[in-house]
């Protein structure tokens, strides 16, 4: 457990048995953010690795217990907030759920393709940092000029590039921009274009292959008596996709797999992101010429109260499988909220999975479990 | 023509006339070790710019473009800025090889500078065993990087030093290999003998495959002897922060910084003087009239011209590739390269001796 | 086959690292694919969306007359107090009291742009605009009182 002295003591002192303890983090380059790793080495081969996490509780949990189930909803966006469009639709299925309200076809669908597009947007992000933990600083530029036109799609839409809060519940905030369609379609064009660039930069490059390959390998038992969901558990031949199990939105009316390996190792995870951004551009092609006409938000009360009683709703965000759990005593706040991260139950995983592999290594690893602190801290 | 070598003869005549040959041997010196220096600092600034703009570029970006015109200042800026930093040494590191670390990594790279013939007749020591020199005296880098590493009394710093020690120990074996090729094929080890021999082709086209072989072997080999990316392991940013260097601040860290580039010029100008022919310019074969027009351009134009070229090479790994890990590093030097350049020492020596080179 | 095995390793290695470099070498040429944007130098031709959402504001119209009735609506929306209206009562020609607005105070540096006080104005007083230039030397110039001095509500807004 979590002891205070293990942190302060003289970091140039060896550990018990002579090996060699270092401090990755909170600030370090590869942990893209604040999460602090002890990590035990014997020379370079890693012994055991012991998270801290705590450098960004902002207690989220606690913040939305006294805002209203409107206002609750901008706050989901901080906590993962590379998948905050998913974050935001899982607690408004939730108040839907509670309340039963009737969302349009309109909005279910925009819904469904703003979601793929921020999946596709992280991932993108993610294949960036990842190649950069590994040393290749170029596809950073190259996956964040076609990120950037997703951001510029979610700016004309929804009003913001990043914490976008565009899905209330019943629907969407106000209507989509009118070159909506137009501008996806671009978008969908182009990254058909410029993904073959991510093969011949990252993909087939024999020094990545061989930096990942064979990698952190997870079973797929450990997957799941870890946890682990999203593509990482997918990588390990695990089937978790909520929007196969649990369909939501529009999901059970369009046509996709879902990506599963078999191999579970970094390189497996590294491709079963890529493929599913692939099977994103094929969902929003399926939607995007057939939006619905009609009302974008559904009719609601003006005061939303949710009825005494237990509510869960889970969704897929890019990283796996976010739940949101509310106990409600029928009044306008929730009583308890809970959020399920992914990034938690994939963070629990490395130490597991990077035992006696090499600092390298874990860089791999850490890069393919695409971690998001504020997602595991909240 | 006014040209590098009638300078030097003109300055060298116009000293011996005027002092004893003892002083102005000694006036010598010191004009070449003030020309060193200035010449390291506008390397410095030079290929730092170079590189910001190379990985700009293939970066889909626009790079430094504030301080002077197209940013050419920058790097000027940037120098101003780490001499008027705090050289800050930490409390608990052994101050005196700490201090003295990036001066022996600073010194090797200019004791390199000796043997490098810039232009025709143009060189500062034309010693008898100048690419035996240069391959001695180059591995002594590593002792600079270990005594930072060790110094720092930091775990960053000593994990990066000794993946650094062992990586250059490691590589000088294929480039010392590749070097000898040439060298089998010349039978000297003199730098002026070995440009002189390549004045009817470069050993590059006319070495045949064995040549292009080791040619590659040794810019994979110096990539890692100077801890380049993709074999940057010794400062790994994503890994170790910043290595053996990550104590270390203002003027100290950017003469480690000064370091690395002027061995990069180094390793690049005796590639171009091994390979491709120094400062002689390109000739084919019997084309009388394209032979003078070349031999028109100036030979330290050649020389650099060639040496620039393969620092762009070498910057186009370092912004294209991911890095190695540590054991795939050692595995690719004593698993693949060593036994190419092994077989291919044994290949240059039957052709040197059937003489099937032209 | 040991040595067969090991060529062909060797081969498609020095292979996909030769299509990585054609690939940077590309961009490297191709000085049309930039796509730095110089900031502060575009500022004439930047182009925001109009939705960005950057910053509350009040529209007047000539008259120095708003659309807000001070019924705090904005207010209870906000999740994190950014907004408070100071309302007062003016005296009608007719001699009546009328609740009218005296400071709508929006406190720029705690608002987190979600766009829910715009959707629960009744009568559209407010609404987001696209600047996003916020930096300031003091703090407190970022806390902004909306209604212009010496405005009134528009008349026929109840």
């Amino acid at each position: 457990m979590y002891n205070e002295t293990e942190i302060i003591k003289d970091t140039t002192e060896l550990g018990p048995d002579g090996e060699l303890v270092i401090n990755m983090g909170p600030q370090h380059p590869a942990t893209h953010g604040v999460l602090h790793l002890v990590v035990t080495l014997n020379g370079e081969t890693i012994k055991k690795i012991e998270p801290h996490l705590g450098y960004i509780h902002r207690s989220i949990e606690k913040m939305c217990e006294r805002l209203t189930y409107r206002q609750f909803i901008y706050v989901t966006s901080r906590m993962d907030y590379l998948s905050s469009h998913i974050n935001n639709t899982a607690c408004a299925l939730l108040v839907e759920k509670g309340m039963q309200i009737e969302v349009p076809e309109r909005a279910k669908v925009v819904r469904t393709i703003l979601n793929e597009l921020t999946r596709i947007a992280s991932h993108e992000l993610w294949i960036g940092a990842m190649a950069m933990d590994l040393g290749a600083f170029t596809p950073f530029f190259y996956a964040f000029r076609e990120r950037e036109m997703i951001t510029d799609i979610m700016e004309d839409t929804c009003g913001a590039r990043l914490t976008m809060n565009y899905i209330v519940p019943g629907g969407l905030m106000y209507d989509i921009h009118p070159a909506f369609q137009t501008n996806v379609k671009a978008f969908i064009k182009q990254f058909k274009e410029k993904v073959t660039e991510y093969e011949d930069l990252v993909t087939g490059n024999v020094i990545f292959q061989s930096r990942t390959k064979g990698v952190g390998v997870l079973t797929a038992e450990d997957a799941i008596s870890y946890g682990c969901t999203g593509p990482v558990a997918r990588a390990s031949g695990v089937s978790c996709d909520m929007r196969k199990i649990a369909p939501y939105d529009a999901y059970d009316r369009v046509e996709f797999d879902e990506v599963i390996e078999t191999d579970g190792d970094s390189f497996t995870r590294y491709l079963v992101r890529v493929k599913e951004m692939n099977q994103s551009i094929r969902i929003i092609e399926q939607l995007i010429d057939n939006i619905p006409e009609g009302e974008f938000v559904g009719k609601t009360k003006n005061v939303l109260k949710l009825a005494k009683g237990e509510f869960y709703q889970r969704v897929e965000t890019a990283r796996g499988e976010l739940g949101v759990y509310i106990v409600s005593e029928g009044g306008t706040t929730p009583y308890r909220i809970k959020f399920r991260s992914p990034g938690f139950s994939n963070l629990s995983v490395l130490n597991h999975i990077s035992k006696g592999s090499m600092i390298g290594d874990l860089m791999a690893t850490m890069g393919t479990l695409d971690l998001v602190i504020p997602d595991i801290d909240r | 023509m006014l040209s590098l070598e009638s300078i030097t003869k003109t300055t060298q005549d116009w000293l011996l006339a005027k002092f004893d040959p003892t002083i102005a041997l000694a006036i010598e010196c010191v004009i070449v070790i003030l020309l060193c220096i200035t010449l390291f600092a506008v390397l410095g600034l030079v290929l730092v710019l170079l590189e910001r703009k190379v990985a700009a570029r293939i970066q889909i970006r626009l790079g430094p473009n504030r301080v002077g015109p197209g940013g050419i200042f920058q790097t000027a800026a940037d120098t101003l800025k780490l001499i008027m930093k705090e050289g800050l040494t930490p409390d608990t590191a052994d101050k005196f090889l700490f201090n003295l670390a990036p001066f022996v990594v600073m010194m090797v790279a200019m004791l390199l500078l000796a043997p490098i013939a810039f232009a025709k007749n143009f060189q500062i020591w034309d010693i008898n065993i100048g690419v035996l020199y240069i391959s001695s005296v180059s591995s002594l880098s590593v002792i600079g990087i270990l005594m930072a590493g060790w110094a720092s009394n930091n775990k960053y710093s000593l994990l990066g030093a000794m993946r650094s020690g062992a990586q250059i120990v490691s590589y000088e074996l294929s480039a010392g290999f590749a070097v000898l090729t040439i060298v089998v094929l010349t039978g000297s080890l003199q730098i002026s003998e070995i440009v002189a021999a390549q004045e009817n082709g470069w050993w590059l086209f006319k070495g045949h495959i064995p040549v292009v072989i080791a040619f590659v072997l040794y810019i994979i080999a110096v990539t890692a002897e100077t801890n380049r990316a993709p074999f940057d392991l010794a400062e790994a940013e994503s890994e170790l922060t910043a290595g053996f260097h990550t104590e270390y601040s203002g003027m100290k860290f950017a003469l480690f910084f000064l370091a690395e580039y002027i061995n990069i010029f180094i390793v690049c100008a005796i590639g171009a003087t091994l390979f491709l022919g120094g400062w002689m310019p390109f000739h084919i074969g019997s084309w009388e009239a394209f032979n003078h027009i070349m031999d028109y351009i100036p030979s330290s134009i050649w020389f650099m011209g060639k040496t620039f070229f393969l620092i762009f090479l070498i910057m186009w790994f370092r912004w294209t590739f991911p890095r190695l890990r540590v054991d795939q590093l050692l595995n690719l030097e004593w698993k693949y390269l060593l036994p190419i350049s092994l077989f291919n020492l044994l290949l240059v020596t039957v052709v040197a001796i059937m003489g099937w080179h032209f | 086959m040991f040595l067969k095995d090991y060529i062909s390793d060797v081969y498609n290695g020095v292979a996909s690292l030769l299509k990585g470099m054609r690939k940077t070498g590309y961009y490297f040429t191709h000085s049309k694919e930039i796509i730095t944007e110089q900031y502060p130098d575009n500022r004439a031709t930047l182009k925001l969306a109009d939705r960005f959402k950057g910053e509350v504001v009040m529209p007047h119209d000539d008259n120095n007359e708003h659309t807000c009735t001070g019924c705090t609506a904005c207010e209870l929306a906000c999740p994190n107090g950014t907004i408070k209206i100071i309302t007062k009562f003016d005296i009608t020609p007719e001699g009546k009291k009328k609740k009218a607005i005296d400071a709508f105070i929006y406190r720029l540096e705690m608002c987190t742009l979600c766009n829910l006080c715009i959707t629960a104005c009744p009568s559209d007083a407010i609404k987001m605009v696209p600047n996003f230039e916020h930096s300031v030397f003091d703090r407190s110039k970022l806390t902004k009182i909306l209604n212009k001095p010496g405005s009134k509500i528009k008349e026929g807004i109840e």
